[in-house]
């Protein structure tokens, strides 16, 4: 998109900026002062404080799947929370579209939670005394929707995420993963602009883990919801994110697409974290393309540069010549078959060469598009 | 032998030079040497320094002023006349409402009603258990006394859950709240019962509504510390789900809090009820009317003929209310339907059915039957069962009085002599080194600090008496709980058949346990160390044998892999990692022993007990008996610094702040 960091400032549906959220006595005094700056371990010696988050800033475009990733303990449920207030941040701006979070009242608030922004929980957060339907109407409930209009639209929800004849279940009734489409459920009840995920995922088993990863691309392209999804699972991320945020000790070191993170990561935690990503998979053919050397022929298949190298295997197989790689109807470069064996072997690509044409700001640009 | 020489040397050589080797003392040795200093010092000093009793201390007389003054300006000082006479008027009013309410019916309308309430809470079973418990008030003869005391049992309940329920709510979301409410719950839950009823006598007079009022306060501490709890244990997820929802504060009490803490706010129900069943009894002495009159007047006169069906009729009545109210909290949240839905709904309703038809019945039938409990049904205990005692008493009198003699002579008598013959300063002494060696300074100095006030209240002598039936009761309860504890815990069959007795004992208004104790040994000091001893007994079996049954099973696995014998694992690995849970039971038998033997007072055990008691029957020893009260607590709050100091000691207390930065 637009600005180089990938971000949309206008129309954003979620925007935050300088957001602070820090743990412990005093923590405002903290925060104008020196203290800040200081690393984790010395200002919890200092103060007694912890920053769980650190001025962090994003913003998120309408209908956009944007991911939070990062170790437990780097402040990821924390920022989410700070979204809607469920944790009232230190400092920093918030808006959900274009409403100014932090200023509003008790009520505001409240209106805010109920319409337009839904969470759903690691722990599922479900009420054992209701049945499974009147979990789901939970959120219309406290609206006040009548009774039969709140089951009427849970009965049409549940039958969404594929829990058809068990609205008069008990949640403990159901298995883990039932449990979080009931939770995933009663988010989309009210009809939100927004849905936070709290790793809803990582209390599940890997198989079941997968199928909700599934069901919740196939909600994104049906509902077309905005998103922000937290994780610790690379995978997850990669699989799920249009774009992933990288948090540690509560600061964002990177937010970029998953090309542009296994492409150039910011440093080297995040180069660690997706070291073991399977390049080929993730990475384009803008990664790889370098100039012709004197001599090679250039009659090869022609690509765009966005294709997957995976993808761009088929192609190589079917001729020994270069493959030429084409961005905006312009030839930008080559690729033979061995600079996509080195590719998907996960070396880093040999000749490192930036793209042909001097693209502004490198390969981190203009990936998304 | 040939392998011996040559591991020797590096094994000699390896540690550094080691000049102190002479000084290093064995772990023991403190305190052996504790102890020879203090027998020492005793010896040097016996009979100096002590404070007899004096029944006309100044500390008395001025408590005696206090009431006087209270008593002449009950109607004109503002105190009186717009905060406590009111209080006054409103609790004796509702006491009168419900003792209407529950009288109006007649007895087979009152029994009808109940038993509707048993079969809806609990099923068939509990709506038997309560019809055949009503009737057997009747058959016992004491239908009236029973009611009365049903009345102000649910006077004070009421009151209790009134104030206890919001507070405990709010406590369990305000740590602040709770920080502030738990010394004051702490110190409530130590003090014996029978402090309780001399303040209120000052302000409330004596009757029904005095009696409500200490059942009340006296009850209201699980009330807010179990519903505290409840409240916490709430899952935070399904809180945040709610609050994540735009949900008000309230919807989230009322729609998510309120319904998950159901079944632990119905334990708290029942636990006051218990409480206040048994403080009931204890306020007959402020002259609170119903069935511990009878026993009061039974325990005074050594008539156990008096007091059975009393007493048969409390412990019916608190295997009644806790049957229902357990039962009724148990029920799952929603009706127990799992497959056959439609099915379990006409259960539901078949139920509903029942209980509205017996609780119809009841009264319906009651027009038609007298209207007092047919003579003809009452059996007449008092004679047969004093002609019983008294048989019991002749055959097993060499026996008795054999168990009696040794623990007189052997225990009771050479430690009173000791305690009330020592220095007052070594005793301090004595308890301040013990505490400070379990707790720390603050505890050592807690304790002290109450030791010494009973001094300055003129109760010396008498909390020595006192604290001597304590110690020796202590150490029975705890060599036969520990034993039984590991018994049960070793052997599941033993368990078995053990656990039923330890949940009807349980169960038991304290009271009653004076009552066989009577019936065997007459009224001696004695006889209120066997009642505290059989009523402390019971948690400390269940602790014990809980501690030592959930040892980590991984270390009881890892120390069987290694060859131990049964013994060896219970010496080496259960008893050790089981110590928190001991020294708990023995805090916890200290602080049920105490508040016995204190009641023990009535049946002869003399010391703080009976200053109480003569306090209130006698206006002269008043002073005495509210200072005597304030000694058991002070006593109370000593005993408990020491034990708990040491069972807080191994493990440095972990505040953990819930703080979530995943």
């Amino acid at each position: 998109m637009a600005s180089p960091d990938g971000t949309s400032p206008d129309g954003a549906a979620i925007e935050v900026r300088g957001l602070w959220k820090i743990f412990g006595p005093r923590a405002d005094r903290v925060l104008g002062g020196p203290d800040a700056a200081l690393g984790p371990d010395a200002l919890r010696e200092k103060t007694g404080c912890v920053a769980a988050v650190r001025d962090v800033g994003f913003a998120v475009r309408p209908g956009e799947v944007f991911v939070v990733m990062g170790l437990s303990g780097s402040g990821k449920s924390t920022l989410v929370r700070c979204l809607t207030r469920l944790i009232e941040p230190t400092a920093g701006e918030i808006s959900i579209s274009g409403e100014d979070v932090r200023a509003a009242s008790p009520s505001r608030l409240r209106e805010l939670r109920r319409h337009r922004v839904s969470m759903v929980f690691q722990h599922f957060g479900l009420l054992p005394h209701r049945k499974v339907v009147d979990n789901v109407a939970y959120g219309l409930e406290v609206q006040g929707v009548p009774r039969a209009g709140r089951h009427e639209r849970a009965r049409e929800i549940l039958s969404l995420v594929g829990l058809d004849g068990f609205a008069e279940a008990r949640p403990d009734e159901l298995s883990g993963g039932m449990q979080q489409r009931v939770g995933l459920a009663r988010a989309l009840a009210v009809d939100p602009e927004v849905l936070l995920f709290d790793e809803p995922f990582s209390a599940l088993d890997p198989l079941i883990r997968r199928d909700m990863q599934a069901e919740v691309v196939r909600l994104h392209r049906e509902v077309g919801k905005t998103m922000v999804f937290i994780t610790h699972d690379l995978s997850e991320a990669l699989k799920l994110g249009e774009r992933i945020a990288i948090m540690r000790a509560g600061s964002i070191v990177q937010v970029g697409t998953a090309e542009e993170l296994v492409g150039a990561p910011a440093d080297d935690y995040v180069a660690d974290f997706v070291r073991d990503v399977p390049r080929g998979e993730v990475l384009s053919l803008r990664w790889i393309r370098r100039a012709p050397a004197p001599g090679e022929r250039l009659d090869g298949p022609v690509l765009p540069a966005g294709t997957i190298i995976r993808d761009a295997v088929p192609a190589a197989l079917e001729s020994a010549r270069p493959i030429r790689v084409v961005e905006d109807g312009e030839p930008t470069g080559v690729v033979d078959r061995l600079d996509i064996l080195a590719a998907m072997a996960g070396r880093p690509p040999v000749p490192a060469v930036p793209p042909q044409r001097p693209s502004p700001g490198g390969p981190a640009s203009g990936a998304g598009s | 032998m040939t392998s011996h020489a040559p591991p020797a040397p590096p094994v000699q050589a390896s540690p550094p030079p080691l000049p102190r080797r002479a000084v290093r003392l064995p772990p023991w040795a403190p305190l052996l040497a504790g102890a020879a200093a203090a027998t020492a010092a005793y010896l040097a000093f016996r009979g100096t320094a002590t404070l007899p009793h004096d029944p006309e201390a100044a500390p008395f007389r001025i408590i005696g002023d206090v009431r006087a003054w209270a008593d002449a300006n009950r109607n004109q000082s503002p105190v009186f006349l717009f905060f406590v006479n009111y209080v006054r008027l409103f609790v004796g009013g509702l006491y009168d409402v419900l003792l209407t309410v529950l009288t109006a019916p007649g007895w087979a309308g009152l029994s009808g009603i109940a038993t509707g309430i048993g079969l809806l809470a609990g099923g068939w079973r509990t709506g038997l258990l309560t019809a055949l418990g009503f009737g057997s008030f009747g058959v016992l003869g004491v239908w009236e006394a029973s009611v009365t005391t049903l009345a102000l049992v649910l006077t004070a309940v009421l009151l209790s859950l009134a104030a206890g329920l919001p507070l405990g709510i709010l406590a369990g979301h305000s740590a602040r709240l709770r920080r502030l409410l738990d010394p004051v719950l702490d110190v409530m839950q130590i003090m014996p019962t029978f402090a309780y009823l001399a303040p209120m006598v000052l302000f409330f007079q004596i009757g029904p509504a005095s009696a409500a009022v200490a059942t009340m306060i006296y009850s209201v501490p699980p009330a807010i510390r179990i519903t505290a709890l409840a409240i916490r244990q709430v899952s935070p997820s399904a809180v945040e789900a709610s609050v994540s929802l735009g949900a008000t504060r309230g919807q989230t009490l009322r729609k998510v809090e309120l319904p998950m803490a159901r079944a632990t706010i119905g334990l708290a129900v029942n636990q006051t009820i218990m409480m206040a069943l048994s403080m009931v009894v204890i306020a007959a002495l402020i002259a609170a009317p119903g069935l511990g009159s009878d026993i009061i007047r039974g325990l005074t006169r050594a008539d156990v003929g008096v007091m059975l069906p009393a007493g048969l009729a409390i412990v019916v009545m608190a295997i009644v209310l806790d049957r229902v109210t357990s039962s009724a909290a148990a029920r799952p949240p929603y009706g127990a339907a799992r497959p056959g839905k439609a099915r379990a709904l006409s259960a539901s309703r078949l139920r509903w059915l029942c209980a509205a038809a017996v609780a119809l019945g009841g009264p319906a039938l009651g027009r038609a039957l007298p209207e007092e409990f047919p003579a003809g049904l009452v059996l007449r205990l008092a004679g047969p069962v004093n002609e019983a005692v008294d048989a019991v008493t002749f055959s097993w009198y060499d026996l008795t009085e054999a168990v009696r003699n040794l623990t007189t002579e052997a225990l009771l008598n050479p430690l009173q002599t000791v305690l009330t013959s020592a220095p007052w300063w070594l005793v301090a002494a004595v308890v301040l080194a013990v505490a400070w060696r379990t707790g720390g300074p603050r505890p050592a100095a807690v304790a002290v600090g109450c030791l010494l006030a009973t001094a300055l209240i003129g109760l010396w002598q008498h909390t020595m008496e006192t604290l001597t039936t304590v110690l020796v009761a202590v150490a029975l309860t705890l060599l036969a709980g520990v034993l039984l504890g590991i018994a049960a815990a070793r052997s599941p069959r033993f368990a078995a058949v053990q656990r039923p007795l330890l949940d009807a004992a349980q169960t038991m208004p304290a009271f009653v346990y004076l009552l066989p104790a009577l019936a065997l040994f007459g009224a001696t000091r004695f006889t209120a160390v066997f009642a505290s001893v059989i009523y402390a007994v019971p948690p400390v079996i269940r602790l014990v044998e809980d501690g030592v049954r959930n040892v980590s099973p991984a270390a009881v696995e890892a120390a069987l892999s290694c060859g131990s014998t049964g013994w060896q694992l219970l010496w080496k690995v259960r008893l050790p990692m089981a110590r928190r849970a001991i020294l708990l039971a023995a805090n916890q038998g200290i602080v049920m022993t105490l508040a016995m033997v204190v009641v023990g007072g009535l049946v002869g055990a003399g010391g703080l007990g009976y200053d109480v008691v003569s306090g209130f029957s006698q206006r002269a020893d008043f002073g005495m008996g509210f200072a005597a009260g304030v000694a058991t607590v002070l006593l109370g709050i000593m005993l408990d610094r020491i034990t708990q100091g040491a069972g807080a000691r191994p493990s440095p207390r972990t505040t953990t702040g819930k703080k979530r930065i995943a």
